[in-house]
């Protein structure tokens, strides 16, 4: 299961508290994470015919940052319902794909770039809760 | 044979299928003593070289779909293949062997005017490098009897695209045609959104259909769905076929679209050609859908 950075997220609500920042040394998080609402980060990888996580779990009305890798050929990442997708996930260099859900439930995403015999079955389940 | 509706309606009967029979359009056959009707056959996705569950006659189910085309009288006066039709391979080699061995297999048609175009499984792997060598080029235009046919591939590039330059050809095509030309357009994937969680969708194919939009008489026939489907997008038909391998659910009827099952029962269930007649004067086609084989 996919989680948001922890890390980061810690940081953003402590944060909160500004004289705890740069004892933590967390000073590279200050200006643009006071700037930014706070983001859910997920970092995963696909390969032939897997994504890392084969579920993801976020906040409904905070923005969605995935960082996808593709381990070995070009493949796809797109969430239908949420109409984002990414042009196309290579091999060796992160693809971003930026949404923030407006709904729960429970929603697929796949690989829509076709990468071969066992292309129908990469997916995974998005969770909004 | 005389070419009589009765003939065909004759060869349903046999084919046990006579009450599927889809008309497209206003209800009636076409009137085969026109000179000017015609009648093609509509054959897709036969994955030549899967082997699997879905399909214990593999091997000779397209040779079967051959012979059941080869039995049509009077013959159809071209054949269209809407892609995949091989399964997809990770090794050049195998998927040269396996084109190779799909086209000495259709050699048996006697239908000799055929016309190909590549499904995903073809071409996505190599941009359809191996699919061009064997079939020549994956987009084409040609006439026929007073329509216009248009072939393009959203497969090539496997983001299932057209592509821009693809578009720009299409443009320059449709540039040529009046605007109530008789078009009919023949591509691999849905132009339309049919069930993109199930990757049933060609990303550029809302373009496409705006293109075409402006011509009065566009058909649209496809595949890549392993089942009969009929959607209208404005005036523009869109007709799915089915496969000759294993069927597909139903857009969104089933949480992942894994083949349905094999039914030893009532072999080859699901899978099929279809016959395409122009209409005497009109501006739609009659769909006769066929099973693989005759039953009983």
């Amino acid at each position: 299961m996919a989680k948001i950075d922890a890390p980061r997220r810690r940081a953003l609500r402590l944060l909160g508290g500004a004289g705890a920042v740069g004892a933590l040394g967390l000073a590279g998080y200050t200006a643009a994470a006071l700037a930014q609402p706070e983001e859910q980060h997920i970092k995963m990888t696909v390969k032939r015919f897997e994504y890392s996580q084969k579920e993801i779990h976020v906040k409904k009305g905070i923005p969605v940052v995935v960082e996808i890798v593709s381990l070995d050929v070009p493949h796809g990442f797109s969430v239908p319902d949420f109409h984002v997708r990414a042009e196309v996930v290579m091999p060796g260099k992160p693809t971003f794909i930026r949404f923030t859900p407006d709904k729960t439930g429970e929603f697929l995403y796949l690989c829509d770039v076709f990468c071969g015999t066992g292309h129908e079955a990469l997916e995974g389940s998005l969770f909004v809760t | 044979m005389s070419h009589s509706p009765l003939d065909r309606r004759q060869f349903l009967k046999l084919a046990g299928v006579g009450g599927a029979v889809f008309v497209s359009g206003l209800p009636g056959f076409a009137n085969a003593q026109n000179a000017q009707d015609f009648y093609f056959v509509q054959m897709s996705d036969s994955h030549w070289g899967f082997e699997g569950a879905p399909n214990p006659d593999a091997k000779l189910t397209l040779k079967k779909a051959i012979a059941s085309v080869n039995a049509l009288s009077p013959a159809p006066e071209f054949i269209i293949f809407t892609g995949d039709l091989t399964h997809t391979t990770d090794d050049p080699a195998e998927r040269r062997k396996r084109m190779g061995e799909f086209k000495e297999i259709v050699s048996e048609l006697k239908v000799k005017n055929i016309h190909f175009i590549p499904g995903e499984h073809d071409a996505s792997l190599d941009r359809g490098k191996a699919f061009t060598e064997f079939f020549g080029p994956t987009n084409y235009t040609f006439d026929y009897k007073g329509v216009h046919f248009i072939a393009m591939d959203n497969v090539s590039d496997p983001t299932a695209s057209f592509g821009e330059e693809q578009r720009n050809w299409l443009a320059a095509d449709l540039a040529k045609q009046s605007k109530d030309a008789r078009i009919v357009f023949f591509t691999h994937r849905p132009l339309f959104d049919l069930q993109p969680s199930w990757d049933w969708a060609t990303r550029d194919g809302a373009q496409v259909i705006d293109m075409l939009m402006p011509y009065q008489n566009v058909t649209v026939f496809y595949g890549h769905i392993h089942q009969e489907h009929h959607h209208m997008t404005g005036h523009i038909p869109h007709h799915a076929a089915k496969s000759l391998i294993f069927p597909l659910p139903a857009p969104g009827s089933q949480p992942k679209r894994t083949p349905l099952a094999w039914n030893p029962a009532a072999p080859y269930s699901g899978l099929g050609f279809r016959e395409i007649q122009t209409k005497a004067g009109g501006k739609d086609f009659d769909l006769t859908e066929f099973p693989v084989v005759k039953q009983g």
